[in-house]
């Protein structure tokens, strides 16, 4: 009754196929990891030491450390943080808990999807226009960070409304119910149930936002600054462009110099990374549902 | 009793003026429902008496639930669904209402699956009186034992009110709900068809809550269990694809003195 027919063969033996070809493709995509990183540690691995965390490049950028693109990073980084999160979760939450479905929203919805298509040299330009010129911020900080903030914001606000959508809406009906507006909902009970999620999108920004080179190049990021930032008016190193600049732009550079500023780069976002993964999974651990 | 700080006052002056005449907690008027020009229950007139339980029966997809709706103006949020006709509760025109938080805030309402909010059961219960500005944690504490105590749930959760509500048993999780309907410290309450996910033996514990809720207010009970609206309803409607096809006593219906011959075939099972 149980013996195998030929048909029954046949099938265990695609399904195995299928098996073993999916398992090689996800092997396959962890494989270029797994080169990247060990070829920066590899090769700049050596390099990292307290002096290049912490000391200014010198002779020409060709030695000494990173430190004024690593603190113009963190600058630049947090300031389009400041400036997308508020903006991007509030638009999320508008769209998501205000809105009715409307030609108007379905409007925004598509700016939404192509705000997020548009190549990053389009909005480095766009932040010359108008944050550098226009707005006459200059070449500065607050110009790199609006313009990457304006980047970023579609991640932001896709994120969001996903993880407020995640949130059943019969939690919201029975909030309403008991005689809570709108905003009572979304304070007391939407929010605090969404905020795992919406983290996860400020991960994915950080991430980006600390790699992006072409935005910031034009608008606030220099080739080679002697002194640190004092505001948020004033330009600033960036390791993504000082990576671009030693790799290519500066004759005579050793060859670990490189990979060391890439590897601090990834080991950055890396980092920053762990720490929302981590907070977010504290979050998740005290979820109720 | 609580100071529920909420602008009520309006409301309980028309308390004083209905009960002078028949004691009417709700009167419905040519009440149409459709959701995006369908409509769902058309031409409903009805009243609901002060302390009565009113249960409602009939199939699914007979509008019973979009009537709960209506009642409490779930309809402003939802943009497809429109509602013509008069309700009044405590003989206001509830469309008039400035304050549709107010008449919300009056009205305990339980569903069918029982939705306990992501927060403890303290919180669940502490919600509304929250919302109502009360902040005071003798106060609260005091509201969520009481609450908790009149749902039949106090004794098996007293001692672990800061766990969170959805780790409750699925009958414990709608006296919750229950509980945290009467912290709105309601003059109506309105179950609908509380007892779908909950035990035989728990329903009875509810059941005998009810009976005795309906003291200090009104109740209305849909179901789709008819010896369940007969067990506890004083008067019963039958509702059938977007009709209301009879109201009456809710004896008289069970025992063939309605009306209708549809009312008493779907409460014999002949249909439905």
């Amino acid at each position: 009754m149980f013996a195998e027919s030929s048909l029954n063969v046949r099938n265990k033996r695609v399904q195995n196929l299928f098996r073993i070809l999916f398992m090689l493709m996800t092997v396959l995509l962890v494989v270029p990891v797994i080169i990247i990183l060990g070829t920066l540690i590899y090769k700049g691995g050596s390099i990292i030491s307290f002096d290049f965390l912490f000391t200014d490049p010198t002779n020409g950028m060709t030695a000494g450390g990173i430190f004024p693109a690593l603190l113009g990073t963190i600058w630049i980084v947090a300031v389009a943080l400041l400036a997308s999160v508020p903006l991007g979760v509030m638009a999320a939450v508008y769209l998501n808990e205000y809105a009715g479905d409307n030609w108007f929203t379905r409007l925004i919805q598509l700016a939404i999807i192509n705000l997020a298509g548009v190549p990053s040299i389009v909005h480095a330009l766009f932040g010359v226009g108008a944050f550098v010129i226009f707005f006459g911020f200059g070449t500065s900080i607050l110009a790199a960070s609006l313009t990457l903030a304006i980047m970023t914001l579609p991640v932001v606000i896709v994120s969001t409304r996903e993880s407020l959508r995640a949130v059943p809406q019969a939690f919201r009906e029975a909030c309403w119910n008991m005689g809570a507006t709108r905003w009572q909902t979304i304070r007391r009970v939407v929010l605090p149930n969404a905020v795992s999620g919406i983290l996860t999108g400020v991960i994915l920004e950080v991430s980006r936002t600390t790699g992006e080179t072409a935005p910031i190049m034009f608008t606030g990021a220099a080739f080679f600054l002697p002194f640190l930032p004092q505001s948020v008016f004033d330009q600033t190193m960036a390791l993504s462009l000082h990576l671009f600049v030693v790799a290519t732009q500066v004759p005579g550079v050793p060859e670990d110099l490189p990979f060391g500023v890439a590897l601090v780069l990834i080991a950055m976002v890396l980092i920053m990374n762990s720490i929302s993964i981590a907070f977010r999974m504290y979050l998740r651990g005290k979820k109720k549902w | 009793m609580v100071n529920i700080g909420l602008d009520v006052s309006s409301m309980s002056d028309s308390v004083m003026t209905t009960a002078t005449e028949v004691a009417h907690k709700l009167e419905v008027n040519n009440l149409t429902i459709s959701y995006d020009g369908t409509p769902a229950l058309s031409n409903v007139n009805l009243s609901v008496r002060e302390h009565e339980i009113f249960g409602i029966i009939g199939p699914a997809n007979a509008g019973k639930t979009s009537f709960l709706k209506s009642l409490n103006r779930m309809d402003t949020f939802n943009s497809s669904m429109s509602v013509n006709g008069q309700i009044r509760f405590n003989g206001l025109d509830i469309h008039n209402l400035k304050n549709i938080y107010a008449l919300r805030s009056r009205i305990g309402v339980v569903f069918p699956l029982p939705v306990g909010l992501p927060l403890t059961i303290y919180e669940n219960v502490a919600l509304s009186p929250r919302l109502r500005g009360i902040k005071k944690r003798r106060e609260l504490d005091e509201i969520v034992e009481r609450c908790l105590t009149r749902a039949a749930l106090w004794d098996e959760v007293k001692d672990r009110l800061n766990s969170l509500g959805s780790l409750l048993s699925g009958g414990q999780q709608q006296r919750l709900t229950i509980a945290r309907a009467l912290s709105q410290e309601p003059d109506l309450l309105m179950l609908d068809e509380f007892s779908i996910a909950v035990d035989p033996v728990t329903t009875m514990r509810i059941e005998d809550v009810l009976k005795e809720l309906k003291q200090d207010m009104t109740i209305i009970l849909v179901t789709n269990l008819v010896q369940q609206a007969r067990r506890l309803a004083d008067r019963t409607a039958f509702f059938l694809e977007g009709e209301c096809v009879e109201v009456g006593v809710t004896e008289d219906l069970f025992t063939g003195q309605g009306k209708d011959q549809r009312t008493l075939d779907y409460i014999e099972g002949k249909f439905g």
